[in-house]
């Protein structure tokens, strides 16, 4: 700010030259408010006047029947047909969408009304329940907008959810007469119920253009891919009945049929396969004899037993979803929500959400003319994966058919996913259960390549002031072949660096980088000076390592480009006494950690460490002076799921090498310390992301009986 | 100085009056507008009566969709099914399952016709789809068949155009209206309609095309295949560019293109704008009018700078050095620089609206690409700048993958092709997209193995699963003698002493019986004896017996103790998807012969684990018998060495990595040679490191290393490349010959020489 004023103060008298200092405060006053003046009058000459139209929705307190009514004329013009070969390129308008750096479309809600014909009788109901659900949702969510100017994509509030309570032609006159129609460019219709009898097509029959469908039931031969949205029949008992989900596992029922009023040929083909295989097959029907009062549609019944329904779904491993008129059935939610696997028989069938969803992970399709087989083609399913995909049904369920809600905002980030595809939703976000995407690991570095030798590897000493030491390292570690650069981060700020001349001479480039403060996060900042794969992590005292033992360190890192790969080893242990993680320095048969004192890892984690690390793991680090190894050994395992490699025999560590690696790994309070890292990183991760292994690498020849000259590492455990 | 506050003050009043005068009115509706909008946006309203409001359908119609009395739904699909024939082909209408169902999935090809001439790229699709494993030569067997006729270049003007297609195929018996058939094409159509159809009725086939487009095509049934150049390798093929992973990609350039531009016609609009993102620094984009005979007849004012910039750039050189690559459309929807930007690693960015993308059925390629949108080609430039550098070596990973596992050959071109109707035809065994987009890929996955993740040895830690934490001992006995010689009766011990071992299972491969039960020792663990055939290759058949994870494959003569046994296995659950073992082996490239060279001498490398002392996944079993090709385990059975080196080159090409070699304590002797002795028992056992081959003369020994050289040899010519992998390590338990007590060790018994 300082130096912002002292430029004002010594350009003013500049601009001003003749005038004196008291003055000038007024003409400066005078112009400004001119010219504010002139501003706002401009602006809001040619602001949009949008703020008279439609201020009809402000108040709150109203009923669905004070909605204005508007009459159709008979001959108001009525929207062509859908148009088949529509597809986002040729019949959806983008510039409307426009680049936002949230990534995210703008959906209008048209405001309701009721629309009547010439003589005054309503065209369709004004809006059912779940139709207001859906919309509410879509105003709740961030894809609303009410500006209508800004909008991508336009939804009716003309209610089209099930073709049978809809008058064709003048819902379809409805549709046309909306203000930004414009043949149902970037409109939204939303319809679960389509066709009618006796053909029950498998698209809503209301001419609608250009308009992209929402639909449940379509056929391949209607669905536009890319264009259309699969979704499913929102079955209302999702949010009546209260199904608890149950473990997976087996069940009494293999298979149940729910379904009320199938066709006699089902039927028979079902009643077939009980007969052959007994009880573990139950086929339900409507209830004959119930007493009134009782719904019909929440029982089933088999012969006289009398079963609750959708509970009854709960009992059975794998549940038949059969077509009926038509091809999307309402029982696909009932049965998702029960955990039981749908079989669905339906051939054409465009499943819900299909564009997005795995289906495979959740359902098992038969071809209709493959039904009698159906025994043994369920029987064949592995029961763990039995397991898998029952819960993976429920996931669909509360993901994305739970609610009209849930079946709304999946809709619209699909066609989101569509305009902004580099911003899409991954396969993943979609079909992983919350359980799998906690335990399951995807490794930021999952292509197995072995990177060339020749790029080497890049040596990161961090220092403080041990400028002796840290000089002996620099020369031992320019000795090891595959050495390509050697950074030192100085991270004494009260002392400069040695002057130049004093370095070490040594053959690859050595780069020295003050730091701001004195931080341990320092040694894992992705410095641009970096520009090899390997980094290797080495502290300035480690004096001790072979140059073979550093050049087979990067050659074993070579083949596990994904994991820190080190020297001295460490042991995470549970204590069972103290209820808690302790740290191990002892000599065990077994590693969790390498001390990143002397270790190789990928240049990634040093850009995951400093910006990914979770929690305040890394403040707390840096305010604890203590721990970063153990930061980023956990950081490491918890990406990668995988275990370090230790490498080469331990060293028979003379003393000042064990203070060396570990401070002051002897004293007792250190031990507590990082034990108690162990608890806190534990913690913030919620899990133990360390693994423990028994084994260390070595070279392949190691103490074999050869000539020691013929080795490629020959000086390997040397004292 | 009182006039001139006068007049400041004055000035002040006026202005002020002007203020109002113009701007008040706009001032006050400004101060209630902006109220309003911080009050709230206009929400759908909450109705007072929304309780009231109807379902959308009543319960019992959502429950009692179907009305008996109506068609049934069988009849209705029926009329379906003749309603959608040839341009709405659907499987279950155009393709008849039922010719799938006894002999399974198998593709006849028809004999080609002398003097019928074929163009070099579809030979090699000829010749994959006959190296393939569901090759037959029995159309009768056939559920799938293609036609020798040559359908790839469509182009009329063209000279590999063939004339007369309609009339050749109606002579064809077994031509069907085109059911069950499967057409490749690479180019239809001519100037100016690309889009057009292929001059000939296809009928009901299946049309594998490139340049594919949504409108015409049929979803579930056609395939979109990618366009690929006439040297695209048959088999192997290069692997991708990306050597090495970096973040932030330090690429020189951000987004490249380089490629003509049309100066009329189909594709010009596209291609035309191209030079509008072009800024010379991060961002080039260079076209070219040179393009046909009469470019300079159209030449804009554009061009001849365009030339001259265009001129300026290598593109093989901005393809290896950008992190993403504009795929534009040209005159048709695909190109061959889709392929290219794919294997170069270079992040597709597709500007080609309307273009069914190759295998999208199996390929997630929202994981690989950008699909840009033609019309907001200006957009392109920020989209890519904001994509995370965490995603775009995500993106960059990907399409190394991609390349790798479904596009670098023109046999994995026609293989996915086929695997992805092999997958239709039974819905409950096919893969999920999951698997078609995750290491190793759809082809290495065999869901006739089983549709569980956790069986296989890729997924563990993405889903989260872990290995069995039992193994099978799976020992291969070949021996004369018809009692149990002590090496075996010992190595069953040592191996049922494992706490690991959950069975054994002993494969007898001679004729002679093997000897009655009450002959084996008894073991803590179940014994399982399987009457073997002889073939060599028996040994990786998918028996039902094992039932674990993980076998442990043994010979009868190995000699292992239990210690070995159970570090082996511990370290095998860490690496589920290697082989891991004792002895091993490597193979180098012999410069001077000019061809691969085997060696069993010690070495500081090792690329082959011998499968007489090794650990590895059950599935492989299920690969090696299913997977590979009947040729190759023919191969195997006849060379009679071979068995061992065509599994681990297998791994290999699966996992892309070398095996482990874990501590063993004694050396293994080269004995291995008595695995076919059942018939040449005599041959003696050869003992020790082997001799250099250039020494090699007349021995029992020599004969069988170069048999293993052969071998070798004719595995990387059948793979297309060496798939084996060196390594330079072994790994070891912790205290490994450390200088520590021996009580404090866990495997002591392993240092003992």
């Amino acid at each position: 700010i300082m130096c912002a004023s002292a430029k004002y103060n010594t350009r003013g008298p500049a601009l001003i030259p003749r005038m004196k200092t008291k003055h000038r405060i007024y003409y400066i006053t005078l112009f400004s408010i001119v010219l504010l003046g002139l501003i706002a009058t401009g602006m809001f000459q040619f602001w949009p006047h949008s703020i008279e139209s439609s201020s009809d929705w402000t108040v709150e307190k109203r009923s669905v029947h004070d909605v204005p009514v508007v009459k159709l004329p008979a001959d108001s013009p009525i929207p062509e047909r859908g148009d088949l070969s529509c597809r986002m390129h040729t019949c959806f308008d983008v510039y409307r969408c426009g680049f936002n750096p949230k990534n995210k479309i703008k959906v209008y809600i048209y405001s309701l009304k009721k629309y009547v014909d010439e003589y005054g009788t309503s065209v369709s109901n004004t809006i059912s329940r779940e139709y207001n659900e859906l919309l509410t949702a879509v105003s709740d969510s961030e894809f609303y907008t009410d500006d209508v100017n800004r909008a991508c994509l336009f939804v009716p509030s003309i209610d089209v959810l099930n073709q049978n309570t809809l008058r064709i032609k003048e819902t379809a006159q409805a549709l046309a007469q909306l203000s930004r129609w414009d043949r149902g460019t970037n409109h939204l219709l939303f319809n679960m119920l389509p066709g009618g009898p006796p053909d029950y097509n498998t698209a809503l029959d209301v001419p609608r253009d250009r308009a992209l469908l929402a639909g449940g039931g379509f056929s391949t031969w209607t669905y536009r891919q890319g264009y259309d949205v699969s979704i499913p029949v929102y079955s209302p008992l999702s949010g009546e009945v209260d199904l608890p989900e149950r473990g997976p596992g087996p069940r009494r029922y293999f298979i149940l049929s729910s379904q009320m009023a199938l066709h006699p040929e089902y039927h028979l083909e079902l009643e077939a396969l009980q007969a052959e295989n007994g009880e573990s097959v139950l086929i339900l029907d409507k209830c004959t004899n119930l007493s009134d009062g009782v719904p019909a549609v929440r029982k089933r019944c088999y012969k006289n037993q009398v079963f609750d329904y959708p509970q009854v779904l709960q009992e059975s491993t794998f549940c038949v979803v059969l077509r009926g008129a038509r091809l999307g059935q309402a029982v696909l939610s009932d049965v998702l929500q029960a955990g039981c696997v749908p079989v669905i028989i339906a051939d054409s069938y465009i499943l819900p959400f299909s564009e997005v969803l795995d289906w495979k992970r959740a359902s098992v399709v038969i071809p209709e003319e493959k039904m009698p087989e159906m025994y043994s083609i369920l029987q064949s399913i592995p029961q763990r994966q039995i397991e898998e995909m029952q819960r993976q049904a429920r996931w669909f369920w509360e993901a994305y058919f739970r609610s009209m809600k849930a079946i709304a905002l999946a809709t619209l980030q699909i066609i989101n996913d569509r305009i902004y595809p580099y911003a899409a939703i991954s396969y993943e976000e979609w079909n992983d259960p919350p359980a799998v995407k906690w335990s399951s690991v995807s490794n930021p570095l999952f292509l197995p390549l072995i990177p060339p030798q020749s790029q080497g590897f890049t040596a990161v000493v961090l220092t403080y002031d041990r400028v002796e030491s840290l000089f002996r390292v620099i020369t031992e570690v320019s000795k090891v072949p595959s050495l390509s650069k050697l950074l030192v981060v100085w991270n004494n700020q009260n002392k400069n660096p040695p002057e130049d001349s004093l370095w070490p001479k040594i053959r690859v480039p050595l780069k020295v980088v003050r730091t701001a403060e004195n931080k341990l996060s320092n040694r894992f900042f992705p410095y641009d000076e970096i520009e090899t794969e390997a980094v290797l992590a080495i502290d300035d005292d480690i004096i001790m390592l072979t140059s073979d033992e550093l050049q087979f360190g990067y050659e074993v890192w070579r083949e596990f480009p994904d994991r820190l790969v080190g020297y001295p080893g460490r042991l995470h242990l549970w204590d069972h006494e103290m209820n808690k993680w302790k740290y191990e320095s002892e000599w065990t048969n077994e590693v969790s950690m390498v001390l990143t004192g002397a270790a190789f890892y990928h240049k990634y984690f040093n850009y995951l460490y400093t910006y990914k690390m979770p929690g305040d793991i890394k403040n707390w680090v840096d305010a604890h002076m203590n721990c970063e190894d153990i930061a980023m050994n956990f950081l490491v395992a918890n990406v990668t799921g995988k275990s370090v490699i230790k490498v080469t025999p331990r060293k028979k560590f003379k003393c000042p090498e064990c203070t060396a690696i570990d401070g002051l790994s002897l004293d007792q309070t250190h031990m507590v310390e990082r034990s108690e890292c162990i608890n806190k990183f534990a913690s913030v991760f919620g899990t133990m992301p360390l693994k423990v292994v028994e084994h260390r690498a070595d070279p392949v020849l190691y103490k074999d009986d050869f000539p020691e000259k013929l080795k490629s590492f020959p000086n390997i455990g040397s004292l | 100085m009182q006039t001139r506050k006068k007049y400041i003050f004055l000035t002040f009043l006026a202005s002020w009056l002007l203020l109002f005068l113009f701007g008040g009115d706009q001032l006050r509706r400004f101060s209630l507008f902006s109220g309003k909008r911080a009050e709230a946006r206009r929400n759908w309203p909450r109705w007072t009566d929304r309780s009231l409001l109807k379902s959308f359908a009543d319960p019992e119609e959502l429950q009692r969709d179907g009305d008996p009395s109506l068609l049934s739904p069988r009849e209705r699909r029926a009329a379906w099914l003749s309603a959608y024939r040839s341009s709405r082909c659907r499987m279950e209408t155009c393709f008849d399952f039922s010719r799938c169902e006894k002999h399974g999935f198998k593709v006849f090809t028809y004999p080609q016709e002398r003097g019928q001439p074929i163009s070099e790229t579809y030979s090699k699709i000829l010749s994959s789809l006959e190296r393939s494993r569901y090759h037959t030569a029995n159309p009768e067997e056939a559920c799938l068949f293609i036609l020798s006729i040559d359908t790839l270049d469509r182009d009329h003007l063209s000279g590999q155009y063939v004339r007369d297609v309609d009339e050749k195929i109606r002579g064809f018996p077994l031509w069907n209206g085109g059911r069950n058939h499967l057409i490749f094409n690479l180019y239809s159509g001519t100037w100016p309609d690309y889009a057009g159809d292929l001059g000939f009725d296809i009928g009901q086939a299946i049309l594998a095309k490139a340049s594919f487009d949504t409108e015409s095509f049929r979803p579930g049934f056609d395939i979109s295949i990618p366009l690929f150049s006439k040297e695209h390798p048959q088999r192997g093929g290069d692997r991708g560019w990306l050597y090495q992973d970096s973040v932030p990609p330090k690429k020189k350039y951000l987004l490249v293109f380089k490629g003509k531009r049309y100066l009329t016609g189909i594709g010009s609009g596209t291609r035309n704008a191209l030079h509008h993102i072009h800024n010379g620094k991060d961002i080039i984009s260079l076209t070219t009018c040179k393009h046909g005979k009469d470019w300079e007849k159209h030449k804009d004012t554009r061009c001849d700078k365009d030339n001259i910039d265009y001129e300026r750039f290598d593109y093989q050189e901005l393809l290896h050095n950008s992190t993403f690559c504009i795929v534009p459309r040209g005159r048709r929807l695909g190109s061959f620089r889709f392929l290219e930007a794919l294997q170069a690693a270079c992040i597709p960015v597709l500007l080609s609206d309307g273009w069914e993308l190759p295998f999208a059925e199996a390929i997630d390629w929202g994981k690989a690409a950008i699909v840009g949108s033609e019309r907001l080609l200006l957009q392109i430039p920020s989209a890519a700048r904001c994509i995370h550098p965490e995603r775009v070596l995500a993106f960059q990973q990907q399409t190394q993958f991609l390349w790798d596992a479904y596009f670098s050959s023109v046999d994995k071109i026609v293989h996915t092709t086929l695997e992805i109707i092999k997958d239709r035809l039974s819905p409950h065994r096919s893969r999920s997209r999951f698997l078609w987009n995750t290491l190793p890929g759809g082809l290495l996955v065999l869901p006739d193995f089983s549709t569980h993740l956790g069986d296989f040895p890729f997924y563990y830690l993405q889903h989260g699963y872990s290995p069995s934490k039992k193994f099978t001992a799976f020992i291969r006995a070949a021996s004369q003698a018809g009692s149990l010689s002590q090496p075996i009766l010992r190595l069953i011990q040592a191996v049922s002493g494992s706490q690991y071992c959950a069975q054994i299972v002993v494969l007898w491969s001679c004729e002679k019986p093997p000897p009655p039960s009450g002959k084996w020792p008894q073991t803590t663990v179940p014994l399982t004896i399987i009457q073997g055939r002889r073939q060599l290759s028996d040994r990786f058949f998918p028996f039902e017996a094992i039932q674990t994870d993980a076998v442990l494959s043994l010979d009868e003569d190995t000699s292992l103790s239990t210690s070995e046994v159970d570090f082996a296995f511990l370290v095998w659950r860490s690496f589920p998807e290697r082989i891991v073992g004792f002895p091993t082996q490597s193979h180098f490239w012999d410069p001077e012969q000019g061809r691969w060279g085997y060696t069993s001498r010690w070495t500081n490398e090792l690329s082959i684990v011998l499968t007489a002392a090794a650990f590895y996944h059950r599935y492989y079993h299920s690969l090696f018998t299913e997977y590979l090709p009947a040729g190759l385990r023919e191969l195997v059975d006849r060379l009679a060495a071979c068995e061992d080196i065509l599994m681990n080159v297998l791994v290999a090409a699966v996992t892309k990595l070398p095996p482990i070699k874990v501590t063993q304590r004694k050396q293994h002797k080269e004995a291995a040679a008595q695995q076919a002795e059942c018939r040449d028992g005599a041959e003696g056992s050869p003992s020790a490191p082997l001799p250099a081959p250039a020494k090699v003369k007349g021995t029992a020994g020599s004969r069988r290393f170069s048999q293993r050289q052969g071998c070798l040899n004719q595995l990387a010519d059948w793979f297309g490349y060496m798939p084996l992998v060196s390594s330079q390590l072994r790994l070891d338990p912790i205290l490994f010959k450390d200088q520590v007590s021996v009580l404090r060790k866990k495997y002591p018994s392993l240092e003992k020489p």
